[in-house]
């Protein structure tokens, strides 16, 4: 059924005109038209089919904007969120490609699991999702898990997210092994003994809440080590939701060398800071790890990004389930429901802030975040798979959790205003998302 | 003032008049028939997430001095085992017409998260390493009442500050009433960064000893040595632990507070406990009147 619908709004043709056309893939950058036919980024439509204009004036038209770091929870924990729910919330947010962390239950540490993720998105026909399979089986952290089996199935990188590699001796193999690998391996970093009990970041805002806390250090001990090992090992590092100062020397050190290391910020680490674990008093909201930093530290994130040190912004979009989010601070889980601002909040910190062009600031969320899985698109050139976000830069609104496709409400942006939205998601040559509302499964638009 | 949360909100005033009349409960805490009217009719819930006996005893006998009724909810052995959150506890309270709940849990801001979410008033029995307000209450009149004044003193508050919401609140209480605070203790519990100028951190006893003119000896928790935070208790006792011998170096004067309970032989010696400069025993019954004081004040009983 939806495949067929799929199929049926495929064959249709588009042409959207009038945009402010942004492809950090090609570089071009100007107003212009795009012709879309049976999902495909077309030079002139053939005339075979009938042919739909979309008026896109004062709007941008980026392709492929992706988020390499979502929760989608499933399989096993579905209260949290879906896939089918993840989707939603990716196509509602801008996201054409998302890719999924394996900490579900049970683990996605097989191919099968893989392959089952892969396929059960396609047969909702959303946005794309591409697996990232675990490091090490069951994310024990003990033996590696068959990596190039789960690439074979369709895993574009591997991490153990949610928890860090601690043991380097299993760290230097995953890295070792990433060589004969085409995606990075994705460090989680944090130091087990030194975040042991902490809810927040140690510093003058923790020790007035009287909340545990741990110092950034906790992060940036591991990110040492492993650019070290990635001297060692010339394998791919990818750093996770990087927020601590001495992770970016850690990053700058190892791109010195010409390492094949990379890192990504999240939306959050780029505009908040620990005072709003004050702010909204004790509310587990603001419960994130790595947890919000200071003001100086997230302005030297804020510095990394727009010089391109950090070369991803990705949200790590971490659902769950109101009551799990309700209960007393340090007993509520970490994370943060960001695919639905994500795009509102690169644009109100980065672009208007006037810190990056938009194209720059795209970039980090389209061709960079490719490049490091080491995936081809080659944008919006004929023959192109037709996945392609309108964006209203100006738009301002105000962040209202419950109107989240996503299951997860749970988010310190609520009642924040920001600056542009998506207002059209396309994937393959059909409309997932217009005006804001997710069009499922993509029939008869 | 609609709830009792943290030292840190309350503003000069409402502290002084809290002092104020926990002095006169403490009056009528000397009579030999201690119960006034002045709450008949209302009702107290003392919700214990987290044992502990000295400070529930204080608020139970406080309220029944003021002539509310009094319903004791701990945490074991309860409806949370049975998947209930600690705000179903809290809100079925309220449903069943209680007028004041008083909170205890080792959660941070758990009393603050239950202000939001009742109409009744919620007082913070201690919250996790946040605050313990009524602590802080009975320290300060504990003080008042020895010196005449808490202004222009110097008070050294030793110890695990790092975890302990007894300081917190007696950082904040003291500091609003015109005292000068030094935090004394190892680095790894009095971190350099734990409070901003006038306050002072200092790692040296002696130095913290022999400007004070209050002590507050805070517990040392057993699972301190296990973290990894201080060597051998013993090491600890040596180093900081208030001895006689540590004492003589003080002002003659200075008074010895502890919020109890203690562990004689590592912070703080026996002959300290029970020698002429502890007022140990005194902030025990203090402790009555400030509870009595806080009840009061929220459940606006007319004065006797
Ligand atoms: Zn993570």
């Amino acid at each position: 059924m939806a495949d067929g619908n799929k199929k049926a709004a495929a064959e249709r043709s588009w042409r959207i005109t009038g945009a402010l056309i942004l492809d950090p893939f090609t570089g071009r950058e100007g107003q212009g038209t795009v012709w879309v036919e049976a999902g495909r980024v077309v030079e002139r439509p053939s005339g075979a089919f009938p042919e739909e204009t979309v008026e896109a004036s004062g709007l941008w038209l980026i392709p492929r904007l992706t988020d390499i770091h979502v929760h989608f929870r499933s399989p096993g924990q579905e209260w949290k969120e879906d896939l089918r729910s993840g989707s939603m919330a990716a196509a509602a947010g801008g996201f054409t490609v998302v890719a999924t962390m394996p900490n579900t239950d049970p683990v996605v540490d097989i191919p099968a699991l893989v392959a089952w993720q892969r396929l059960e998105a396609e047969r909702l026909g959303l946005v794309r999702v591409w697996p990232i399979g675990a490091i090490s089986v069951g994310l024990q952290g003990k033996a590696l898990a068959d990596l190039w089996a789960m690439q074979e199935a369709g895993a574009v990188g591997f991490s153990d997210d949610g928890r860090p590699v601690a043991d380097s001796r299993l760290m230097r193999a995953a890295l070792s092994y990433s060589r004969s690998l085409t995606g990075p391996i994705i460090q989680h970093a944090e130091d087990p003994g030194l975040f042991a009990g902490a809810s927040m970041h140690e510093g003058s805002v923790s020790h007035r809440m009287g909340i545990p806390g741990a110092p950034a250090e906790a992060e940036s001990v591991m990110v040492w080590r492993d650019v070290q090992l990635a001297a060692l090992t010339g394998g791919r590092l990818h750093i996770a939701h990087l927020s601590a100062p001495g992770s970016l020397e850690a990053l700058a050190w190892a791109k010195r060398r010409g390492l094949q290391v990379t890192a990504e910020a999240t939306p959050h680490h780029l505009l908040l800071t620990d005072e709003a674990v004050a702010e909204w008093g004790y509310d587990a909201v603001t419960k994130v790890n790595p947890p919000l930093r200071p003001a100086a530290m997230r302005e030297a994130l804020v510095e990394a990004v727009r010089e391109g040190l950090v070369e991803v912004i990705a949200s790590d979009h971490a659902p769950h389930h109101a009551d799990e989010k309700g209960r007393p601070y340090t007993e509520a889980p970490f994370g943060i429901s960001g695919l639905e601002t994500s795009l509102g909040a690169v644009l109100t910190a980065l672009v208007h802030g006037g810190l990056l062009s938009p194209l720059e600031a795209m970039r980090r969320m389209t061709a960079f975040p490719h490049r490091l899985l080491g995936q081809a698109y080659p944008g919006l050139v004929p023959g192109a798979p037709a996945d392609l976000t309108l964006v209203d830069p100006f738009h301002e609104w105000t962040v209202d959790p419950g109107r989240f496709y996503s299951k997860g409400k749970n988010t310190p942006l609520a009642g924040a205003r920001l600056r542009g939205r998506a207002v059209a998601t396309m994937v393959d040559g059909c409309w997932v998302m217009r005006e804001g509302e997710v069009i499922d499964p993509c029939a008869d638009n | 003032m609609e709830d009792f949360l943290g030292i840190a909100e309350l503003g000069t005033k409402t502290l002084q008049d809290l002092l104020d009349t926990a002095e006169s409960m403490a009056e009528v805490l000397t009579r030999r028939v201690k119960k006034v009217p002045t709450l008949r009719g209302r009702s107290v819930a003392n919700v214990f997430f987290e044992p502990s006996t000295r400070t529930r005893n204080a608020f139970e006998l406080a309220a029944k001095y003021l002539s509310a009724d009094v319903v004791n909810f701990t945490g074991g052995g309860s409806s949370l085992e049975k998947g209930e959150t600690v705000w179903d506890t809290v809100r079925t309270l309220e449903a069943l017409g209680v007028d004041a709940v008083v909170v205890r849990h080792r959660t941070s801001g758990v009393p603050e998260a239950m202000a939001r979410q009742l109409d009744i008033p919620v007082i913070n029995a201690g919250d996790g390493e946040h605050e313990h307000p009524t602590q802080a209450l009975l320290d300060l009149l504990t003080v008042r009442q020895r010196f005449g004044h808490i202004a222009g003193l110097t008070v050294a508050i030793v110890g695990d500050v790092l975890h302990s919401r007894v300081a917190r609140s007696d950082l904040y209480g003291f500091s609003a009433l015109g005292a000068r605070v030094i935090l004394a203790g190892p680095p790894s519990l009095v971190p350099e960064d734990l409070a901003e100028p006038p306050v002072r951190v200092t790692w040296s006893l002696e130095e913290a000893l022999a400007e004070a003119d209050v002590i507050q000896v805070l517990r040392i928790q057993r699972e301190r040595q296990q973290e990894g935070y201080i060597p051998s208790l013993q090491e600890y006792r040596a180093r900081w632990g208030i001895t006689r011998e540590r004492l003589a170096q003080a002002k003659p004067h200075a008074l010895i507070l502890h919020p109890g309970p203690q562990n004689r032989g590592v912070e703080i010696d026996s002959d300290v406990v029970d020698g002429s400069q502890s007022a140990i025993l005194r902030q025990v019954q203090n402790g009555v009147a400030v509870r009595m004081a806080v009840l009061y004040r929220l459940l606006g009983g007319e004065p006797e």
